[in-house]
């Protein structure tokens, strides 16, 4: 362990502070107090960030997709359209004698803005607002249980160290070793037949808490490893030392000392995470091992969408341009998160 | 300014002093070894880095005792093991009368508060994501301690007390220079009313302008508070105005102990000798005649330290005797009390470089290669 003096601040600070060691502010009461309340590390963090257009940007476009997502009920009861009823089948002159959509650009109208599904004639603007709600919601209870758990075996392995840390270490190697999307579809049906006998339908809330376990149970490694990395190089500072030598306990150092400089990493994988998971999820149900119907989803509408692509271009293109969008504005936001919070590394 | 030299008188080796004259801090054959993986990629045996090997030292209350050596030598080690930091390897530590070699957290806590660190690095050792005031209060808050007027009160006057302006307890670390920072550290180790400290190169990493204030600041602390200190500093000049007493290390040993006054005019090691040919002469007469004393060669590693005497791979004086027997650490009759050495030929600055002076090259050659083959594998 060398002591040299490290001259490079901490992240987060900006490197050189308005005062320097002039002999008469090092003489200490001097200069005026302007402006006493200090800027956090956070707060500089957030004026970088409304700074950085295309943050800001992407931000609102994902900020819009989770309103979507939440408001669904309301959209529902604005638009007099729910995702189950088979209006084409209900109303004639929707779909044509072999179920594709009368009306030009899959039946795109005044009634149906974004057109009908071939043959099952449901309402496709509401399957696509119920299907973001569906993926969505999946998705942030995946990244919620895969930031705690991840977080709190990170840190537990980084500062404990010894048998525990290799213990965890192991784990995380394992898992990360394995073909997960593999794992995804081969994992999903036998967790779901420990619930359910196969004669059963397996009900809808059981089918999401299948795909939450699978997804988690990968998931946590990542922000695990990044943690335990962090912890590991932090524990050696001496405001750790410090707090030792001042009577803390573990506990103690961990959420107040540690955790505080933590929220940065943990704040930048959670947002790449959550597209990931929203991938995931769709590529799930795409594969046929995700929601089934009739439950809307975003991945199955786009594998349906793939399936009647030479007949109706329209039901596919609608759920998958707001996923690429979607996808792209939270990578674009992640990458403006982490610039924010850290901009020693945006280079 | 408190004079209290605690030594007791110089035959050696003192049994440990008892009762009136009984020292805060009393640090018994301290060790301390870092196992590490040795080289080879076959068969990979344990190593240790015999970081502190055997130190006794003791502090009175409300002295200041400087620990000096070269880097590398464990002077952070020994200090973390007084503060508890580290877990002795063997020896004992005495605080106050009370044997916290080996006490765990919760029987430390009684006396936790009393000890207290300052650290080198102004930049690493304040959490970036706390206030001025979080910082300094936290310590009180861990402990429980409540004072009049409230911790926020306190904590004003702590960073009144070290220079700094009081409205500041709400800034972060970020907004303040490195002397400021490092002021922020010394409030925070005031803040439990300590009555040692430990202060681990506290001025190393600061501007040289700064250095003095900030010595200046301890100084009055010291002077003011009766608090006593463990100095660690890795040359002489800072140590001369600020500890009564200074302890050389060389290697995880302590080479020469002595009051200030006799160890800056009667030093007696060779390794002594290359540290204060480092300091600056502050006595204008004397300058430029000074004799100095220069260090060769790198220091061996604490992996595996050279036979008897540490020092001998490096020393101008070195005989055949240096290398089969250790010399203890033991006083001597030309010198004060409390002057002690562990050397087998000590004598003044002037044999030192003579003897420097008229080394043969192979010797130095020698001594080079030494300090290069000490390393393991
Ligand atoms: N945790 C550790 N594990 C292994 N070796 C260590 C550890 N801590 C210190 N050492 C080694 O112990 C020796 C003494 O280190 P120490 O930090 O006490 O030296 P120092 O005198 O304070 O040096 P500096 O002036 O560089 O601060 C060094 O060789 C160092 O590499
Ligand atoms: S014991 Fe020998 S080698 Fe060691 S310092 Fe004295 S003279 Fe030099
Ligand atoms: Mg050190």
């Amino acid at each position: 362990m060398t002591m040299q003096p490290q001259l490079v601040p901490e992240a987060g600070g900006s490197p050189n502070p308005g005062t320097p060691d002039s002999p008469l502010s090092e003489a200490g009461v001097a200069a005026a107090p302007q402006e006493v309340v200090g800027r956090s590390p956070g707060q500089l963090a957030w004026r970088r960030f409304r700074k950085d257009r295309s943050g800001v940007i992407s931000a609102s476009i994902v900020i819009f997709f989770f309103l979507i997502a939440f408001a669904a009920p309301l959209i529902e009861k604005l638009y007099g359209k729910d995702p189950y009823t088979r209006y084409g089948q209900i109303h004639p002159g929707l779909l044509n004698e072999v179920g594709a959509p009368i009306a030009p650009n899959g039946g795109i109208s005044g009634e149906h803005w974004f057109g009908i599904e071939p043959a099952v004639g449901r309402d496709v603007l509401m399957q696509l607002v119920y299907g973001i709600r569906t993926s969505l919601l999946l998705a942030v209870v995946v990244v919620i249980i895969v930031t705690v758990v991840g977080t709190i075996l990170g840190i537990t392995a980084g500062y404990l160290g010894g048998k525990v840390d290799y213990v965890i270490s192991r784990v995380i190697d394992t898992l990360l070793a394995m073909p997960s999307q593999l794992f995804f579809i081969a994992f999903t049906p036998i967790v779901l037949a420990l619930f359910v006998s196969e004669r059963e339908t397996t009900p809808t809330m059981l089918r999401a808490t299948a795909l939450i376990i699978v997804l988690s149970l990968f998931g946590w490694t990542r922000i695990a490893r990044i943690l335990r990395g962090q912890v590991l190089s932090m524990r050696e500072r001496e405001y750790i030392e410090a707090a030792k030598v001042s009577g803390a306990g573990s506990g103690r150092i961990i959420f107040k000392e540690l955790l505080p400089n933590l929220w940065t990493p943990i704040l930048i994988v959670a947002t790449l995470d959550l597209p990931t998971y929203v991938t995931t999820e769709a590529a799930l149900s795409f594969l046929g091992v995700g929601m089934t119907e009739p439950t809307p989803d975003w991945g199955r509408m786009i594998n349906k969408g793939f399936e009647g692509m030479q007949s109706d271009v329209t039901y596919l293109a609608f759920p998958a341009i707001a996923m690429v969008i979607f996808v792209l504005a939270f990578n674009l936001l992640g990458d403006s998160v982490r610039d924010a919070l850290d901009p020693k590394s945006n280079r | 300014m408190t004079e209290t030299i605690s030594e007791t008188p110089a035959p050696a080796p003192d049994p440990a002093p008892k009762s009136p004259g009984e020292p805060l801090l009393d640090v018994r054959g301290l060790v301390k070894y870092f196992p590490v993986k040795g080289g080879g990629l076959v068969r990979r045996k344990m190593l240790n880095v015999r970081a502190v090997d055997g130190i006794d030292l003791s502090v009175a209350a409300g002295e200041s005792v400087g620990l000096v050596g070269e880097s590398g030598c464990g002077k952070s080690t020994t200090g973390r093991l007084i503060s508890r930091l580290l877990e002795p390897t063997g020896g004992t530590i005495h605080y106050d009368g009370n044997d916290i070699t080996h006490a765990t957290r919760k029987q430390i806590a009684p006396i936790r508060s009393q000890i207290q660190m300052i650290f080198q690095d102004p930049y690493s050792s304040l959490n970036p994501r706390q206030t001025v005031g979080t910082i300094v209060s936290s310590p009180m808050e861990v402990n429980g301690i409540d004072p009049e007027g409230g911790r926020k009160k306190r904590v004003q006057e702590l960073l009144e007390r070290v220079g700094l302006n009081p409205e500041h307890y709400n800034r972060f670390p970020h907004e303040f220079s490195g002397g400021q920072r490092q002021r922020i550290g010394i409030a925070r180790a005031l803040a439990l009313q300590p009555r040692l400290i430990v202060a681990d190169e506290p001025v190393s990493a600061l501007d040289v302008s700064i250095q003095a204030q900030v010595v200046n600041l301890l100084q009055g602390l010291q002077r003011d508070m009766g608090i006593a200190f463990v100095f660690i500093a890795h040359d002489l000049a800072v140590v001369r105005h600020f500890s009564q007493r200074v302890a050389v290390m060389y290697l995880g040993k302590i080479v020469e102990i002595a009051d200030r006054t006799s160890l800056y005019a009667n030093p007696h090691h060779p390794y002594t000798h290359t540290l204060l040919a480092a300091v600056p002469e502050t006595d204008p007469d004397k300058s430029g005649n000074r004799t100095r004393v220069h260090a060769f060669g790198d220091m061996p590693s604490p992996i595996n330290p050279p036979s008897g005497c540490r020092f001998r791979t490096r020393c101008p004086k070195a005989q055949d005797v240096c290398a089969n027997e250790e010399p203890p650490l033991i006083g001597i009759d030309t010198l004060l009390a409390g002057h002690r050495v562990a050397c087998h030929f000590p004598g003044p600055l002037e044999a030192t470089a003579k003897a420097e002076e008229s080394m043969p090259e192979e010797r130095i050659e020698a001594a080079l290669e030494a300090g290069i083959t000490t390393d393991p594998e």
